[in-house]
């Protein structure tokens, strides 16, 4: 600050290089705060916990990769004939797009491989944020503070969604422009509005010429944009929040118990990188993905079987073969029901999981923050209800492939559909079912092992000539691990009679509460945890049990 | 002339007409039509009558019947043609194993000397197409790009894109295409065996065929070269995002568990 300090003498010598650059960049930056609260973040290890890490790499990859391939991908329907280095397609005509698309795989240096990177890295991104979310979701993780990331999360799954799908149809090849069609049928179908979207969205009738150019500016501006920021702002809030843990001895709902941010995790988290991209790329330089080379250039007039969606829109593909191809003739106008519904469940059943953590907080009443995670049979109702979801999901991925299931299983495809309709509706029930009774089964589990100890497999004869197995008794870290969670109690509607003796109307809200947080926490959906008193009660007497 | 024109209103004048017209025909048919096998191949091709009306019987005649008319179990098959015969035993599909939704292609258990003899005693039933000869389905000419296009066009919606095959209703299925027999590909273009719609050379030219034989001879076959990797049954998004869950997922779940297992060790402070 002033010339004394410059005058005092410099016995410690230059600073180093590191430490003047970092000086330099603090003097203009002013990062040294930001810096300071954050090097030093705690992240707690746990395979589970680098579930959000493959999805940020595998959506690095993806930008990285896409940025090579806008180089060579001329965006444009403008017919052209075919005179590249792939025989079997010599003199055909095709857009622009499917042209330069094949020359990105067999012209340009490097592109096939770029090309397969950047599409298997869309599928490991998609398929990695559904565990992701999943993880969050059984362990507890969106519970207050965490409601606006999760529904950050969410909303980037969704919209991976759609930038997957606007990607997909870039190439224009005949699978996708099948399933470019599709979405023009799904867009139709949508009463009143439909038919103006579909003219707005591709410039006229379909396929015009217009819908590449639009997509490309969707795919690889608009939605990657959106979720740039999305992502940040979820890492944001990462940070701010910090990381949640499992329940252990020395952890708390006020501290984090792991390693620092530097340079512990950036080492790991940085090694992790490498590898995923390793993983990525091996995958892409072995596997094939999309051959749009073998597709052929769309032509309205073709289609093949076999033409699915991407995996994460074959619960769209799924929704749509297994409803019956229902319509009402109104007046002149025509109402698809057999795409609309599906159309509606597509759009309700997302929702559904994302407005969970608020029906959820609703029931339970609980406004506090939790940095705790649940095990997953602690609560059994929300595992339950995660467990069917899924399974309704899953049973319409293979509603999506009901064909290819049909061919390979040899099954009827018409069996195959009913097993869908029906088990769209039978499955969820019975995996909430079976779902709760394995928790419920675990829970009892873990009560017996507090108690009586591990079994050991050791049998004993007593002098009496009486058969015990010993059971070992659980440390003190296990017995902890195994108790901390917290069981609430079913919520009641409170007195319905003030002190005055004036009667109040119950609400229905009320008593839906009062009912769903019975369900939730009632007898039937958790097992008392042991009490200290039943601890010694058991411990304290004889030695076996 | 006067004569002749004198007399065009006699009674007689139209028989006589009647008469000069089908002598005139019958002449043209004389020229034109394929003049007759010589006596030597006409016994050979009675005697493969005979014998494959021998075969019939015991491998065919319980489903369509002993003079090929056909049952309640099995189609008539008068007029089906040899091409049909060849490419149904041809490929072992027939002698069908059990009735169902669709026969399957199975061992083939007649030699081809067999198949021929089978083959001329159905077309001697009734007139229909022949086997191919070799040069019809022969690579010699093809355009391939114009047999993907024609495939993509009349065949992809059932056989799926490359030919890898795929559902239709009730069980029934179009079988993948690999490794089939380019004469067969032709004979079942030509007859529609089974669940398949025919393509007569009315409707798909021999030159088409041949294209298609060449396309599908360039994308799936023993010796295609896919210059993208493992195809993974060439099926699509199915195949590719369960190998995109099971081993890309997979794979990246079994690093982070190797990296979150080794932690660095705590420097106590």
């Amino acid at each position: 600050m002033s010339t004394a300090a410059n005058d005092a003498p410099r016995s410690r010598g230059k600073a180093p290089a590191g430490e003047r650059v970092a000086d330099w960049a603090d003097g203009r930056l002013g990062i040294y705060s930001l810096a300071k609260a954050n090097m030093r973040k705690i992240f707690p290890d746990h395979w589970s916990f680098m579930l959000g890490e493959v999805c940020l790499y595998s959506f690095i990859i993806i930008i990285l990769t896409g940025v090579y391939l806008t180089l060579f991908f001329h965006p444009s329907m403008n017919e052209v004939t075919y005179h590249g280095s792939y025989v079997p397609m010599q003199g055909q005509l095709m857009s622009e797009a499917y042209k330069s698309t094949l020359d990105i795989s067999f012209d340009v240096r490097g592109g096939l491989l770029i090309r397969q990177i950047h599409h298997w890295a869309a599928i490991i991104f998609l398929a990695g944020m559904f565990v992701h979310m999943m993880r969050v979701f059984f362990t507890g993780a969106f519970r207050k503070p965490r409601e606006i990331n999760w529904l950050f999360g969410f909303l980037l799954f969704v919209l991976g969604m759609f930038t997957g799908f606007t990607g997909y149809s870039l190439p224009d090849d005949l699978l996708s422009g099948t399933g470019v069609r599709f979405t023009q049928g799904a867009i139709l179908s949508m009463p009143i509005v439909g038919t103006y979207i579909s003219m707005f969205l591709f410039g006229g009738e379909f396929p015009g010429t217009d819908f590449v150019a639009r997509f490309y500016s969707i795919h690889i501006l608009l939605l990657p944009g959106i979720m740039l920021g999305l992502v940040v702002g979820h890492l944001i809030l990462v940070f701010y929040h910090k990381h949640t843990q499992f329940a252990g001895p020395g952890k708390t709902n006020k501290n984090v118990v792991g390693m620092p941010l530097l340079p512990v995790y950036m080492a790991k988290a940085g090694g992790f990188f490498f590898l995923v991209f390793g993983v990525i790329a091996a995958i892409a330089g072995i596997v094939s993905v999309n051959p749009i080379w073998a597709i052929g250039p769309y032509r309205p007039d073709q289609v093949s079987t076999g033409a699915q969606p991407d995996w994460y829109m074959g619960f769209a593909e799924g929704l749509v073969r297994a409803m019956p191809g229902w319509e009402i003739n109104f007046w002149g106008h025509t109402l698809v029901l057999g795409v609309l519904i599906p159309l509606v469940i597509f759009g309700v059943f997302l929702a559904l999981i994302a407005v969970y953590p608020f029906i959820e907080s609703w029931v339970t009443g609980d406004k506090r923050e939790h940095h705790i995670l649940d095990r997953p049979r602690n609560a059994p109702t929300r595992t339950a209800f995660g467990v069917a979801w899924v399974t309704a999901y899953m049973i319409m991925l293979i509603g999506g492939g009901n064909d290819i299931v049909a061919t390979h299983f040899h099954l009827s495809i018409n069996a195959v559909t009913w097993f869908v309709r029906i088990g769209f509706f039978l499955g969820p029930v019975l995996a909430f079912i079976v779902t709760k009774r394995i928790c419920l089964g675990l829970q009892r589990r873990d009560k017996e092992k507090v108690l009586h100890g591990r079994e050991s497999g050791i049998i004993k004869r007593l002098p009496h000539g009486e058969f015990i197995e010993v059971h070992e008794p659980l440390s003190q870290e296990q017995l902890h691990t195994l108790t901390a969670h917290e069981q609430y109690e079913p919520a009641e509607i409170g007195p319905t009679v003030d002190e005055n003796g004036v009667e109040r109307k119950v609400k229905g809200s009320e008593k839906l509460r009062a009912k769903l947080s019975g369900a939730y926490f009632g007898e039937e959906s958790q097992i008392p945890k042991p009490t200290v008193e039943e601890y010694k009660e058991i411990t304290s007497g004889h030695g076996h049990h | 002339m006067k004569k002749l024109s004198a007399r065009r209103r006699h009674p007689l004048a139209a028989l006589v007409v009647l008469l000069l017209a089908l002598a005139f025909t019958g002449g043209l048919y004389a020229v034109f039509a394929p003049a007759s096998k010589a006596q030597a191949d006409q016994t050979a091709q009675s005697l493969a009558i005979d014998e494959g009306k021998k075969l019939y019987a015991v491998g065919c005649a319980s489903c369509h019947g002993t003079g090929g008319q056909g049952t309640t179990d099995g189609p008539s098959l008068v007029g089906v043609g040899a091409a049909a015969v060849d490419f149904q035993v041809g490929t072992g599909r027939m002698p069908a194993q059990q009735p169902g939704a669709q026969i399957p292609k199975k061992k083939v258990i007649y030699s081809q000397a067999e198949i021929d003899q089978l083959a001329a005693y159905i077309a001697s039933l009734g007139a229909g197409p022949a086997i191919p000869s070799a040069e019809k389905y022969g690579p010699e000419g093809a355009d391939i790009a114009k047999g993907g296009e024609l495939f993509r066009t009349n065949c992809a919606q059932c056989h799926n894109f490359t030919g890898k095959g795929g559902a239709l209703t009730y069980g029934k299925y179009a079988p993948s295409l690999e490794g089939v027999d380019p004469k067969h590909i032709y004979e079942a273009m030509q007859t529609g065996p089974q669940n398949m719609p025919s393509f007569p050379d009315t409707t798909l030219s021999e030159q088409n065929k041949k294209d298609i034989i060449a396309y599908l001879d360039a994308v799936n076959s023993d010796d295609t070269v896919n210059p993208g990797g493992l195809s993974l049954g060439g099926l699509g998004p199915v195949s590719e995002g369960l190998f995109g869950w099971i081993f890309g997922l997979g794979l990246c779940i079994a690093v982070a568990v190797w990296v979150a297992a080794r932690t660095a060790k705590a420097k106590k402070s």
